[in-house]
């Protein structure tokens, strides 16, 4: 087993005449936290869109777990162990917090129609499964006492967690937090970085996209700098920090 | 759900049951007439319950539902007839006519489901009409469906030697073939309904849900999207096709003018006005919009007669506008339908008042 | 080769009518996502109101000529009014609820005002008065009259007019930024209400053109005559790119033609197994085939999703 779990290859992706990616290449080892940074409209999020089977890039690809990733299927990028968040929170706003966590389950489950229908032993089983598992993820992000509130109704910050517990429960090698710490204040900051570290701590290699330099740097093994959709460097943090590069993009040199 | 075994839901489920058992007697004294509405109304039910798999729990608009109950109706007029001369038994015929509708629904759905919802809308409408003209015209070169005459003569149903049509002495009762039907019609809305229930709290279920309120989310948590949504096409066509082949057998008689667009209308209306996705609210609905325009010609000439000596207004035309005016003036005072589920309900309430979609 | 000129003229005559039709439906979907329904049954209310007037009128001795054109005028001031209260009264209340509310609601009014126009006209065929001299025209073989030729022109003014509405007036350029954006465009002063109202009453003065012109074609009118039409002109609507003036317009002669040449050639081509009644499938069939391959109809913009 490579050490590498997902390897960007020239990734490229072009709207119109605007190149928002150029040839990204980058690799993310298996059980890191890898940052991935950069000012607005850098490329962040369409990177993670090619990445998570959104957008399909004009040039290049993307290997993970050792297989090719195929483009323009996010539920196949999701079986293949990559979950993610948004930057602007996408929950299933009228179900409750537990039921989105449940649809987390999804592809990992298979009862159909038939099963659903005679509600037979196996599929009562797996139900019950299903629904310890959200449970217990719930409590693992710290919120199962909203599990019955409807997603929509629940803070801003405890639906940050929710979005974390339903990509979880797709049992994901990778996950992917887009902008997680966005309008967090440094209290939410903060616990939110003790369970990012725990998710790594479990097992699972994290990507993430954010803001808070500062956050990412505390946190992040290494971390890669996009600007104007090309990689400027990929490095430790204490590598990074000091590049020249890095700061004049940030300072919009 | 859990504790219906409790006295108090028990005694509830009992006085449903002895309600739904003397139902067609009580009916049946203002003549078989009302018996036959009556039946209509549970396989609306049915149908509406089928309907609401597609709309109310996938959010997939179809206006051409209709398109698989005729399907399932002309198959059972075809197996189960003179006209080609065969004669399938009940539990051959009833499971081709839901597969044929499946097939039909896959083939439909399969290219079109990856369109926008309104699109995805005048598709279906356009199916529903494209099968009603081919019912219409199949009868030449070669006569296939009879053309506008329709087929006659249908087997009714049988179960081995019990006929569900004609009058049957049972313990000393006299059971008349509607009322016969009806029971039959009960137990398969029976069926449905749980069907329904069980489905929708499924993972299936939850996955239908999870497409309907954000469907790029839904894809990034794995679902496949265009297969879960076929299968609630599937799923919402077989049953489409069931109450088809039970509509052909009831009444002997089929022809295109049944499966008129406006019954895809009628049956989208009943889900809508009752309450999207909320099941006793589909039932609501189906009842409702069943009864109402009977109700409505038999009361309009009447009360005209009544209050001005004389009709004035062809009860007709009267009745179907009051029929429009009702759908218009429910939609204004509760658009969540009349019976919505707690869920949706609130998500009216919630929404910030918009210009558009 | 004459019978395809032939329906091909036909096609376009009909096509021109769709797409008058067609307007209606586009621009109303377009700025709030509605399809209205009930817009077919607008069509049939201009219809049977020029009968009774022109009708009325020429019974009084006015010259045909002029009781149509009064016939005309008066079919175009009561769809603009009908237009205007079906806005105001049914959809104004609804914004804002679900998707599937006014839809019903347009269906409610569709019944509600065919029921209203049999009330008011009968259940019967109506005659409509011939408005212009019977004159035929031929060239290369294929036959026209001067009822054809009117109605394409009269239909290219009226497109031509609502093409200056739109991309010339305030009022257009307040309705082209309603359509992209409502929050923005009631931001920065546009009155969404006013929008909408003028889309309704823009769109029901076509359609009463739309409906003498049908009358006057075919020479009939009917209280359940405007159902399938809506339904055409819709489907043509989306056949172009619902949302889209020049796609309506176009998807509209599109439509007539194709519908035209089918009816004329299915036999040939089915080798006589399928007959010219299988005329109202090629609308739908069309329809299909051009969704599955450009999903957004031909020239709809492409609305990906956005994540």
């Amino acid at each position: 087993m490579s050490d590498i779990l997902l390897e960007a290859k020239a990734v490229a992706k072009h709207f119109g005449g605007v190149k928002a990616l150029q040839d990204v290449s980058l690799a993310i080892r298996r059980g890191e936290i890898y940052g991935l940074i950069g000012p607005n409209g850098a490329g962040k999020t369409t990177f993670f869109n090619c990445m998570t089977g959104l957008y399909i890039p004009d040039g290049g690809g993307f290997v993970f777990d050792g297989q090719p990733l195929k483009a323009d299927a996010p539920d196949r990028a999701a079986e293949r162990g990559i979950a993610r968040t948004f930057q602007n929170i996408r929950l299933f706003g009228n179900m409750t917090a537990l039921e989105n966590v449940m649809v987390g389950r999804h592809v990992r489950t298979k009862a159909g129609v038939f099963g659903a229908m005679l509600m037979n032993a196996a599929t009562r089983a797996e139900e019950a499964a299903i629904r310890q598992r959200a449970i217990d993820l719930l409590h693992y992000v710290d919120i199962a006492d909203r599990a019955d509130d409807l997603a929509k109704n629940l803070s801003y910050g405890d639906q940050r967690r929710l979005e974390i517990a339903r990509a979880l429960a797709t049992e994901p090698k990778l996950l992917c937090l887009d902008e997680p710490a966005a309008g967090m204040n440094a209290t939410e900051t903060e616990e939110l970085r003790v369970l990012i570290e725990g998710i790594r701590k479990d097992g699972t290699t994290v990507l993430l996209i954010e803001h808070d330099v500062k956050l990412v740097m505390g946190l992040c093994d290494r971390v890669a700098v996009l600007d104007y959709g090309a990689l400027v460097i990929e490095d430790v943090p204490a590598v990074v920090q000091k590049d020249q590069r890095v700061i004049e993009a940030y300072l919009g040199a | 759900m859990k504790n219906w075994l409790n006295p108090k839901s028990m005694t509830g489920i009992a006085l449903i049951a002895i309600a739904l058992i003397v139902l067609p007697h009580v009916v049946g004294m203002g003549g078989q007439a009302w018996v036959r509405i009556l039946n209509f109304a549970i396989l609306y039910v049915f149908l509406a319950l089928g309907l609401n798999i597609v709309v109310g729990f996938a959010g997939l608009l179809d206006l051409g539902y209709i398109a698989f109950y005729a399907v399932g109706a002309y198959t059972w007029a075809l197996l189960a007839s003179p006209h080609f001369g065969l004669h399938f038994p009940l539990w051959a015929i009833l499971p081709i006519g839901a597969l044929m509708a499946c097939v039909f629904g896959v083939l439909l759905g399969s290219p079109t489901l990856k369109l926008r919802g309104d699109y995805l809308a005048i598709v279906t409408l356009g199916f529903g009409e494209i099968i009603r003209i081919f019912l219409n015209n199949l009868n030449s070169p070669v006569n296939i469906t009879n053309g506008p005459q329709g087929i006659t003569l249908i087997d009714p149903v049988k179960i081995g030697d019990f006929s569900f049509s004609g009058t049957t002495q049972i313990f000393g009762f006299a059971l008349s073939g509607p009322q016969k039907y009806y029971y039959l019609l009960v137990a398969l809305a029976i069926l449905v309904i749980i069907i329904n229930v069980r489905l929708q709290h499924s993972r299936i279920g939850r996955a239908w849900q999870a497409i309907r309120e954000d469907e790029i989310a839904a894809k990034a948590v794995g679902i496949n999207t265009r297969n879960i949504k076929l299968l609630a096409f599937a799923m919402g066509a077989s049953f489409g096709g069931i109450a088809g082949g039970i509509f052909s057998a009831m009444q002997g008689f089929v022809s295109p003018e049944s499966f008129s667009l406006i019954e895809s209308i009628m049956v989208l209306a009943m889900v809508v006005l009752g309450g999207m996705g909320h099941i006793p609210g589909v039932i609501l609905g189906a009842v409702l919009l069943t009864f109402l325009p009977e109700v409505l010609r038999y009361a309009v000439g009447p009360v005209q007669m009544a209050l001005f000596g004389k009709i004035l207004i062809d009860p007709e035309s009267l009745r179907m506008l009051i029929f429009g005016l009702a759908l218009v003036l429910v939609m204004r005072f509760k658009p969540a339908g009349l019976w919505p589920s707690p869920e949706r309900s609130r998500e009216l309430s919630d929404k910030p008042v918009e210009a558009v979609k | 080769m004459d019978i395809f000129l032939q329906q091909i003229i036909n096609g376009l005559v009909q096509g021109s009518i769709y797409a008058l039709v067609a307007l209606g439906y586009t621009m109303v979907y377009g700025i709030m996502g509605l399809i209205n329904f009930a817009h077919g049954e607008v069509v049939m209310i201009g219809a049977l109101v020029s009968i009774t007037v022109t009708s009325t009128l020429a019974a009084a001795g006015m010259p045909i000529g002029l009781a149509g054109l009064f016939g005309l005028v008066a079919a175009i001031l009561v769809c603009m009014a009908l237009g205007w209260s079906l806005e105001r009264i049914a959809y104004r209340p609804l914004r804002g609820s679900p998707r599937l509310t006014p839809l019903i609601t347009a269906i409610g009014m569709s019944i509600v005002l065919q029921n209203l126009a049999m009330i008011i006209w009968g259940r019967n065929y109506l005659t409509f008065p011939p408005l212009l001299p019977k004159v035929n025209f031929e060239v290369a073989g294929a036959h026209f009259t001067l009822v054809q030729v009117a109605i394409v022109l009269l239909s290219a003014a009226m497109m031509s007019g609502l093409v200056f509405l739109v991309y010339r007036t305030k009022l257009g350029m307040a309705m082209r930024a309603t359509a992209q954006n409502p929050a923005v465009a009631s931001l920065m002063g546009v009155n969404i209400n006013r929008v909408i109202a003028a889309a309704f009453v823009v769109g029901s003065a076509l359609a009463a053109v739309a409906g003498v012109m049908v009358g006057s074609y075919y020479e009939i009118a009917h209280y359940q005559m405007g159902f399938m039409l809506g339904l055409k002109a819709f489907t043509a609507a989306v056949l172009g790119g619902i949302g889209n003036l020049a796609g309506a317009m176009a998807g509209g002669v599109l439509l007539g033609v194709i519908e035209a040449l089918g009816a004329g050639y299915i036999g040939d081509l089915t080798g006589g197994f399928l007959g010219s009644h299988y005329q109202d499938i090629f609308a739908f069939v069309v329809l299909i085939g051009v969704l599955m391959f450009k999903p957004s109809g031909l020239f709809g913009e492409k609305t990906g999703d956005r994540a």
